[in-house]
């Protein structure tokens, strides 16, 4: 498959300037799914939610977005951007994205992500200068709830854990594909070095030189952990666009949406944006070149996903975008490939992983009668020879 | 201290000419003067605030700093010492004064020398520099030097023994006394920038450790 390209929302619920219409949550929740399935119409191989606890924010529960996603869909993979390593018990996430994985046939993996609301951390407990250790320690303790049953654990942040087998277990054997996602803490990008997961850089609201920085510390790093060499480290790239046919019709139409933005409306210029960062808005050429270009300081890598519905857009215009993108999806395909080394590798899925780990094993934890000291399973094998 | 002592002198004046550019002048060339009589090479750069306005307050939104701000911050960020001039504007520091120190990373001004210095149209406003400016840079972990500079417009007549000139020439000397010679203190202890991280990356070995002691990171 080479590159993965796909979507990412943030589930934010924001008055379209130009109508003053502010749609209900509800509505937000329906066309978040609608957004979804369109996705795989066009084509797209990934779609993935962010994860917030406050308004204007639909993106509470990720996990049952996902599956409801999910059970209406047959290619796509379903991801996060991101889940709250902080402040969600990696408990919890084991057993729900391991549950996913079994519902969708492993299309689910995961992007790690602290979260930057302050008050989010105290109410769920926790404390936001603390934000790299937990995130540390949380997905520490994560990653060994999906690769070993029965685990013994005690840590700083969370009640200690004996004989806990988190269920289900991974699919075939084989955890979601994790990706760390931070856009300026260097420890994030160690981290995701050291274990060999892929590390996401958000891309959309910084200069193309911190991510170079970000990227290039963290493919220096998978290289000295010894997971491959520098350009075999898994890399994904946020992005953003608006595109019309005729690029004049694309900056008429954006700009009140740009100027009353959440994130940076009210501040630099349109212009001065997308100078300075990777929005493109324009004709699907200039999205085309523009995104063809993150190689340049990227380097060749393995996902690329478009956040296409904030800010106020309805829900039409969002699918319009995605329908143009669809339309350069071929070109954007056979552009990605072009000088692609064949040592870069694709983009990790659940049948790449099962094959790296020499193919699937069910992990499937049977009970075990203490009294008689048999087991269920032994007791179907016996039924199974009388 | 080794090679080219750099100074950069942050002013933060509104008008066209500003007494506190005229006061920045002043120090910028007294402290010249007074870390070249020790024998330094000395590199000194002007930072005007004014024509950064729009990118401060773009940096404020988006996060990040562009063209000549970024610059500005990277000069401050290599400075040896720092003079730093603002207009008193409702009883403190200007706003535009407080945002250019407002968006620079935690830990740039750790250790760093600084003399503190304002503008008013009258002496009555001479305490800001040690009831706002001064905690400011306590807060920033900056070293600031015993004497403040304040000139209220009536200062700029005077040339009694109380005179500007003379109080200019005493903060460059304080200045100059904690950049440089063989007396000169021991460097102050830094907190770890980006940067730092990305010339050095913490092993992730000890992050770990230090995630399960007692450390806030």
């Amino acid at each position: 498959m080479g590159i993965q390209i796909g979507i990412f929302t943030v589930g934010d619920v924001t008055t379209d300037p130009t109508t003053g219409k502010t749609p209900s949550e509800h509505e937000r929740i329906k066309a978040t799914v609608a957004i979804a399935k369109k996705a795989e119409e066009v084509g797209l191989d990934v779609f993935a939610t962010g994860e917030h606890h406050n308004p204007p924010f639909i993106a509470s529960n990720p996990t049952a977005t996902l599956a409801y996603i999910g059970a209406q869909t047959e290619k796509v993979i379903l991801s996060t951007a991101t889940t709250l390593i902080t402040t969600t018990d990696p408990v919890l996430i084991a057993e729900d994205y391991a549950k996913i994985q079994h519902l969708t046939d492993g299309r689910v993996d995961l992007m790690m992500g602290r979260g930057n609301t302050g008050p989010v951390y105290p109410w769920f407990g926790k404390d936001i200068r603390q934000g790299i250790n937990l995130a540390i320690e949380n997905y520490a303790l994560l990653r060994r709830l999906w690769t070993e049953s029965n685990v013994d654990w005690e840590g700083r942040f969370r009640t200690p854990l004996q004989g806990y087998t988190s269920t289900p277990r991974p699919l075939d054997g084989v955890a979601p594909f994790v990706w760390h996602g931070s856009i300026r803490s260097p420890e994030i990008a160690e981290q995701a070095a050291y274990y060999g997961d892929g590390f996401f850089h958000n891309h959309i609201f910084w200069p193309k030189s911190h991510t170079e920085q970000m990227v290039g510390l963290y493919r220096e790093r998978f290289a000295h952990y010894g997971h491959g060499t520098a350009e075999q480290a898994i890399v994904g790239l946020g992005g953003q666009f608006f595109m019309r046919r005729n690029s004049q019709d694309a900056v008429r139409e954006f700009r009140p949406y740009f100027d009353n933005a959440p994130v940076y409306g009210h501040g630099p210029s349109l212009e001065d944006f997308t100078e300075h960062t990777p929005l493109t808005v324009g004709s699907p050429q200039q999205v085309l070149e523009r995104t063809l270009s993150f190689r340049e300081y990227a380097g060749h890598y393995q996902r690329q996903l478009f956040l296409v519905d904030h800010a106020g857009l309805p829900l039409k215009t969002v699918l319009e975008q995605l329908d143009l993108l669809g339309e350069i999806l071929p070109e954007m395909r056979k552009g990605f490939a072009e000088g692609r080394p064949e040592t870069v590798p694709d983009a990790p899925t659940h049948t790449s992983l099962v094959a790296a780990a020499g193919g699937a094993k069910d992990l499937t934890v049977h009970a075990e009668d203490t009294m008689t000291g048999t087991t269920d399973r032994a007791e179907e094998a016996e039924e199974a020879r009388a | 201290m080794t090679g080219t002592t750099r100074i950069v002198v942050v002013s933060a004046g509104l008008s066209v000419p500003s007494s506190t550019k005229l006061l920045a002048d002043k120090l910028g060339e007294a402290v010249e003067r007074a870390v070249g009589a020790r024998g330094q090479e000395v590199d000194v750069q002007h930072v005007e605030l004014r024509p950064l306005a729009h990118a401060l307050a773009d940096h404020l939104l988006t996060g990040f700093a562009t063209g000549e701000l970024a610059q500005a911050i990277e000069a401050v960020r290599h400075a040896d010492g720092l003079v730093v001039v603002t207009p008193v504007f409702s009883a403190s520091y200007s706003g535009l004064f407080k945002t250019f120190f407002d968006v620079l990373e935690s830990g740039m001004l750790d250790g760093k020398p600084v003399v503190i210095a304002a503008t008013a149209g009258t002496a009555r406003h001479s305490l800001v520099l040690d009831h706002a400016l001064r905690p400011l840079f306590a807060y920033l972990r900056a070293v600031v030097v015993p004497t403040g500079v304040f000139a209220a417009s009536e200062d700029f007549g005077a040339t009694d023994d109380g005179s500007l000139d003379k109080r200019v020439e005493r903060a460059a000397g304080e200045l100059a006394a904690l950049l440089g010679g063989a007396s000169a203190p021991a460097a102050a202890p830094q907190r770890r920038t980006v940067a730092d991280e990305f010339a050095a990356p913490t092993p992730f070995e000890q992050l770990l450790r230090e995630a399960g002691g007692s450390s806030v990171r």
